[in-house]
């Protein structure tokens, strides 16, 4: 919403500053978004170019006297302008004047050797517009020796508020008046509208056939009217305020849209066929509409149309057919009320946005549906001349007002200031509401113009933001001792943790979309038509996401495509198994790229890093799952994955028969080819909210440390087992043997050779053992040999290599 | 080696005469004795060389032991006459071969060290830890959770699939309001019953799913991933936004403006900001406010808090409407309380001087590790929320 100072003027009577006025805009709710201030420009006045000659040194130059209108001599610029010429009536800058365009206050100062004293401006120099071609050249009548800016009609000062979509209200001149008059910053005038008096009824009848969207219409003519265009002042402001004039007749309608916040439409009475009807349109109905477009309309939109058809998009846009231009000489004006949510969504289904949608949808004060056309009737009187008609007022049944009851004691009750009762009342009374009774509780008549008040919270708001927000000292929240449980719950506390842990081995935090293309959800598994977006902003950003993997692998490529080909990165996150509010999932995944393992990337005179692969996203897969607290002792590995790992090169984390914790391996090859990627790479996935929640626990206390006294020790073995044997179920066997003295075992060499057999394989282990209760004897270590040796056989076939 | 071994056998050859000798004599023959000994212990050049001066001087046949042993067969005043001679010889002797011993280990060690040097200026490799980053939005999120924790605020999350119910309605967006325009809403297809759900656009609906499920008191924040169908340099179809809630018998707005400025005082890491709150609109708060808070913009690339002269819009805010309470199953006329919202990006973005949100979401590693957080930078109150 923009209105100049002046235009305010016109409502509100006051001494206060422009900045004053701004701040107050601001603290009651109506935040300024932009000041068009031109004041800079006061300095400028406008000069005649008496002589222009050559300049002697410079070809591009020229050197003028010109008159500046203050008696004294003329004085001598240098200007590199071409269209200076002798005679060229222009904006001219003294020394000593700030240019804004160029940021440099102007000194006497030599150009090639010619003193110049002072500037002619171009529009670009006055950030006027970008025009820079030439210097300001003005009519022969503009009076030398003014101010430029008020020739101009610079000089008023363009306010643009950011208006909230609560206040329709304030989409007047006169609204916003009536807000600073009640903030105790003027008087609020101007208000007043002559009655109408027309002679005879208006010709032209109205039939409402869709009361609901159209709860009244008013409409009167005026005859013999002259349409030229509109006063200078008149059109002025709306020039200031971005609007074209175009002539009186339409010109009033914006003026009474900006004024008092009441669109009006006019229409050319001679080429209106009939009598109006106000109905839903026909389907497939077409209207030109006064913006040059044509529109296709369904029943759902409001149309006024008459014997000829659609003449008017109710609310939105008047049409071509019947507007006003020159050659009209008897005018309908129609002021109606139209339904805000119909309005809105004729608006956004044809995709017009016009002053006149912005306010409907919003709701106009359905009182000021009679002094609209008052208002315009004079204004075309004054204007244009001609006679009017009686008004003609159809459907409208009233306004009903809204009472409310008021106990003042909310104010303090939801803000925490004590508001005194008389000025609580002083303000909503300031404001236009009626406040009735004199007790604790009040009835309180909200104005027609507040559709937006409810009930008491709203009313708490009127008073707070007219008392002022900023004497509303802060409180400090008292402690309670109800909020003292967690502040964060497991899974928060997970991932948390999880995000720490992936970052303290190296690999880097993403945020990818949560939306990816088709193709990649379909790959992982993803793609349901639950989780299509009817209105993705682009094509690629369509499903959402049944796995992190596919946007991290993206991502990862995206880097190796810039030249950085070693990444790591995860990202713990939300991924979707279908659209309800317990389908979507906590997970935190990670990729790594090239040659990016956990000890570092590339080439290094210690050592190169190699490829990455399965065994990097098992580690950590395993890291994940262990910082968000799995039982890691408890993990059994099995080989193979999801389709769009390598199906000999990945593995599942389970926990139990049925609880998958999570994935990893290295891509199927079909897997890169969709993605358009290439590797070495390898990824993991761990389902943070699939492990299990840790047991309550009546104590902190950590079980009893024992330690034994007696010397660990460990021994090798190496067994040959079939090929097909995982080393897990060897190790497993292994620890079996004896739980109370194996401590460990570990898998310390894998050899594959001839001399074992084609289809045969060495797994060497180490096996940590723990004497509890005394040495071991050499017997002992035999005895515990053999049951290692004899288990391991019996679970896996291996023999004893040797 | 070859010389020491020769040494030696002249050494041996010698001390056979001894015994035979007159005291007179024997004490010229010690003299040599002593000197070419001692001769023999300092140009020993190694531990083995100086093993061999002492076997050949102390060993079972040893010249100095064949000396010494002769004093068993002297008389009383022979032995008194040449016991410390000979005694005071191989005191020196040992002396002597104790300190070369020492000297020459020292050599070894020395010798040793100087053959292992190393260049340490080699580079090593850097730590998993200092490599590794956490992205700003979640360091953010632990900054946030790190200060409401403190005041006795819980962690609340929704999902990011929502009904229009959570989303809008009960949060008093009334049907066919421009507010419901302004939130350029992502939906999916409609479902059989021409239901369809959409991509929260706020983080408010967990407001609804939280009083749903818990009586006051509340006191939760609320962080998590928003969306719009919007995007240029300051929006992005997806951001994040984090919420705030107090419901209970008596919070208001003073309350509620205490609230924030300990935050924003507490994230910005100021001792005191100048807050301007407007009055303002949201269909689920009555009143609304919006919040600007005090910077200083002058420095190009830079904004720097609790000082100068510009106001920058951080946060919405607002007494819970009671449509809303009602909505949750609470009676607005016993409870009540007050929101807020901010975007986790914007904030993240002010503080730590990221110019461009879209830079968020692309996992440049560059950037990343510009702008992001090593792994054990964790924000606590006590240890100062940023490094």
């Amino acid at each position: 919403m923009k209105f100049t100072l002046s235009w305010l003027k016109d409502h509100l009577e006051t001494d206060a500053s422009l900045n004053e006025i701004v701040e107050r805009l601001t603290s009651i709710g109506l935040e300024v978004e932009h000041v068009d201030d031109k004041s800079s420009l006061k300095p400028f006045v406008i000069a005649k170019v008496l002589t222009a000659v050559q300049h002697p040194d410079a070809d591009r130059l020229r050197v003028l006297t010109v008159d500046t209108g203050d008696g004294k001599p003329p004085v001598q610029v240098v200007c590199g302008a071409p269209n200076a010429r002798a005679g060229l009536i222009g904006a001219f800058a003294a020394p000593g004047t700030y240019v804004p365009g160029i940021d440099v206050t102007l000194t006497v100062g030599k150009i090639r050797g010619v003193e110049s004293h002072g500037m002619m401006c171009s529009e670009r120099e006055l950030e006027l517009s970008d025009e820079h071609n030439g210097i300001i050249d003005l009519p022969a009548d503009a009076p030398v020796g003014t101010s430029f800016a008020s020739y101009a009609h610079l000089d008023d000062p363009v306010i643009e508020i950011n208006l909230t979509p609560n206040r329709p209200d304030a989409t007047s001149v006169y609204g916003i008046a009536r807000d600073l008059a009640a903030s105790g910053l003027g008087r609020l005038v101007g208000g007043a509208i002559m009655p109408h008096v027309g002679e005879g009824l208006c010709p032209v009848k109205v039939t409402i056939e869709a009361p609901e969207l159209c709860p009244g219409f008013a409409l009167t003519m005026v005859r013999g009217v002259k349409n030229g265009p509109s006063p200078k002042w008149f059109q002025q402001r709306l020039i200031a305020i971005g609007l074209r004039p175009i002539s009186a007749l339409v010109d009033i309608t914006n003026y009474v849209t900006f004024d008092r916040g009441r669109p009006l439409h006019v229409f050319d009475a001679a080429k209106v066929a009939g009598n109006l009807v106000v109905r839903p349109a026909r389907d497939g109905e077409k209207v030109l509409a006064l913006d040059g477009r044509e529109y296709t309309l369904t029943p759902e939109m409001c149309v006024i149309a008459d014997d000829n058809g659609v003449e008017s998009i109710a609310g939105i846009m008047g049409g071509e057919h019947s507007g006003c231009d020159e050659s009209t000489t008897d005018v309908l004006i129609e002021s109606a009320l139209w339904d805000p949510i119909a309005t809105a969504r004729t608006g956004r289904a044809l995709g017009i946005i016009t002053d006149a949608r912005y306010r409907f949808e919003r709701g106009v004060d359905p009182e000021f549906m009679v002094p609209g056309v008052e208002l315009a009737a004079k204004l075309v009187l004054d204007f244009c001349g001609g006679t009017p008609t009686e008004m003609e007022v159809t459907g409208y049944a009233g306004h009903k007002p809204k009472i409310v009851s008021f106990p003042l004691s909310e104010v303090k009750r939801l803000t925490g200031i004590e508001v005194p009762k008389a000025e609580s009342l002083d303000i909503l009374t300031r404001l236009g509401f009626e406040p009735q009774g004199s007790g604790d509780i009040v009835k309180v008549k909200v104005p027609s113009w507040r559709p937006d008040v409810d009930g008491k919270a709203d009313l708490v708001e009127e008073v707070m933001r007219i008392h002022g927000v900023d004497n509303i000292a802060p409180q400090p929240l008292g402690a309670h001792d109800a909020v003292n449980s967690k502040i964060l719950t497991t899974l928060q506390i997970r991932t948390r943790t999880a995000k720490r842990a992936l970052a303290v081995r190296g690999m880097m935090e993403a945020v990818t979309w949560s939306f990816i293309p088709a193709k990649h959800a379909e790959l992982f598994g993803g793609g349901q038509t639950a989780l299509k977006l009817a209105n993705p902003i682009a094509a690629d950003m369509s499903d959402m996401r049944p796995s992190l993997l596919p946007g991290l692998i993206a991502a990862a490529q995206r880097n190796a495509d810039k030249g950085i080909g070693d990444v790591a990165l995860f990202e713990v996150s939300g991924t979707y198994e279908g659209d309800g509010a317990d389908q979507q999932r906590r997970v935190a995944a990670g990729v790594r790229r090239g040659t990016a393992k956990l000890d570092g990337s590339g080439r290094s005179w210690a050592g190169n890093s190699g490829p990455v692969g399965v065994f990097d996203a098992k580690a950590d897969a395993i890291a994940a799952l262990e910082a968000c607290g799995a039982p890691v002792e408890r993990l059994q590995i099995e080989a193979g994955g999801p389709a769009w790992y390598h199906p000999g090169r990945s593995g599942t984390i389970k926990l139990g028969p049925k609880t998958v914790l999570g994935t990893f391996g290295e891509f199927h090859p079909k897997t890169m080819e969709g993605l358009d990627v290439s590797g070495p790479l390898c990824g993991f996935e761990v389902f943070v909210d699939a492990v299990p929640e840790p047991k309550a626990k009546p104590t902190k206390t950590k079980p009893k440390l024992e330690l034994s006294a007696f010397q660990a020790v460990k021994r090798d073995f190496a067994f040959v087992v079939d090929k097909a044997i995982e080393a897990g179920t060897l190790v497993r066997a292994a620890l079996a043997a004896d739980k109370k003295l194996i401590t460990a075992v570990s898998v310390f060499d894998i050899f594959e050779g001839a001399s074992l057999g084609a289809d045969k394989k060495s797994i060497a282990i180490e096996v940590s053992i723990q004497p509890v209760e005394k040495t071991l004897t050499d017997e002992d270590f035999e005895a515990l040999a053999k049951r290692i040796v004899e288990n391991v056989g019996k679970q896996t076939g291996g023999v004893l290599r040797t | 080696m070859p010389d020491i071994n020769l040494n030696v056998t002249f050494t041996l050859a010698q001390i056979s005469n001894v015994a035979s000798l007159t005291v007179n004599d024997a004490t010229t023959g010690l003299d040599t004795l002593e000197s070419s000994l001692l001769a023999d212990i300092a140009s020993a050049a190694d531990e083995p060389a100086i093993e061999a001066v002492r076997i050949a001087a102390f060993g079972k046949k040893g010249t100095v032991s064949e000396m010494l042993k002769t004093l068993g067969a002297m008389t009383a005043e022979e032995r008194q006459l040449k016991g410390p001679v000979i005694n005071g010889l191989k005191n020196r002797v040992t002396e002597a071969l104790t300190a070369r011993k020492a000297e020459l280990k020292d050599v070894a060690i020395a010798a040793r060290l100087a053959a292992e040097k190393v260049d340490v200026t080699l580079p090593v490799r850097q730590s998993p830890a200092e490599r590794g980053r956490i992205h700003p939005i979640s360091q953010v999120i632990d900054e946030i959770a790190a200060i409401f924790g403190d005041l006795g605020f819980a962690i609340a999350e929704g999902p990011d699939i929502e009904t229009d119910y959570y989303n809008f309605t009960a949060l008093n967006f009334p049907e066919g309001h421009p507010a419901r325009e302004m939130h350029d809403t992502f939906f999916f297809q409609p479902d059989e019953k021409g239901e369809r759900k959409l991509l929260r656009t706020h983080t408010s609906p967990v407001q609804i799913r939280t009083m749903e499920k818990q009586k006051p008191p509340i006191r939760i924040v609320i962080p998590g991933k928003t969306y719009r169908q919007d995007s240029d340099a300051t929006h992005s179809p997806m951001f994040h936004q984090v919420e705030g809630l107090v419901i209970d018998k008596t919070a208001n707005v003073a309350n509620m403006k205490w609230v924030l400025e300990e935050f924003c005082k507490a994230f910005f890491e100021v001792p005191s900001v100048k807050m301007r709150f407007r009055p303002s609109f949201f269909p689920f708060t009555e009143p609304s406010l919006e919040v600007d808070i005090q910077c200083d913009r002058s420095r190009p690339g830079e904004v720097r808090f609790g000082e100068g002269s510009d106001w920058m819009e951080i946060l919405g805010c607002g007494m819970v409407h009671p449509n809303v309470l009602r909505a949750g199953g609470l009676d607005p006329d016993e409870y009540q309380g007050f929101a807020w919202g901010m975007g986790i990006d914007r904030i993240a973005m002010l503080k730590y001087g990221m110019p461009d949100l879209r830079a968020f979401f692309d996992a440049d590693v560059r950037w990343l590790s510009h702008y992001g957080f090593r792994p054990l930078d964790m924000p606590t109150l006590f240890g100062g929320l940023s490094a």
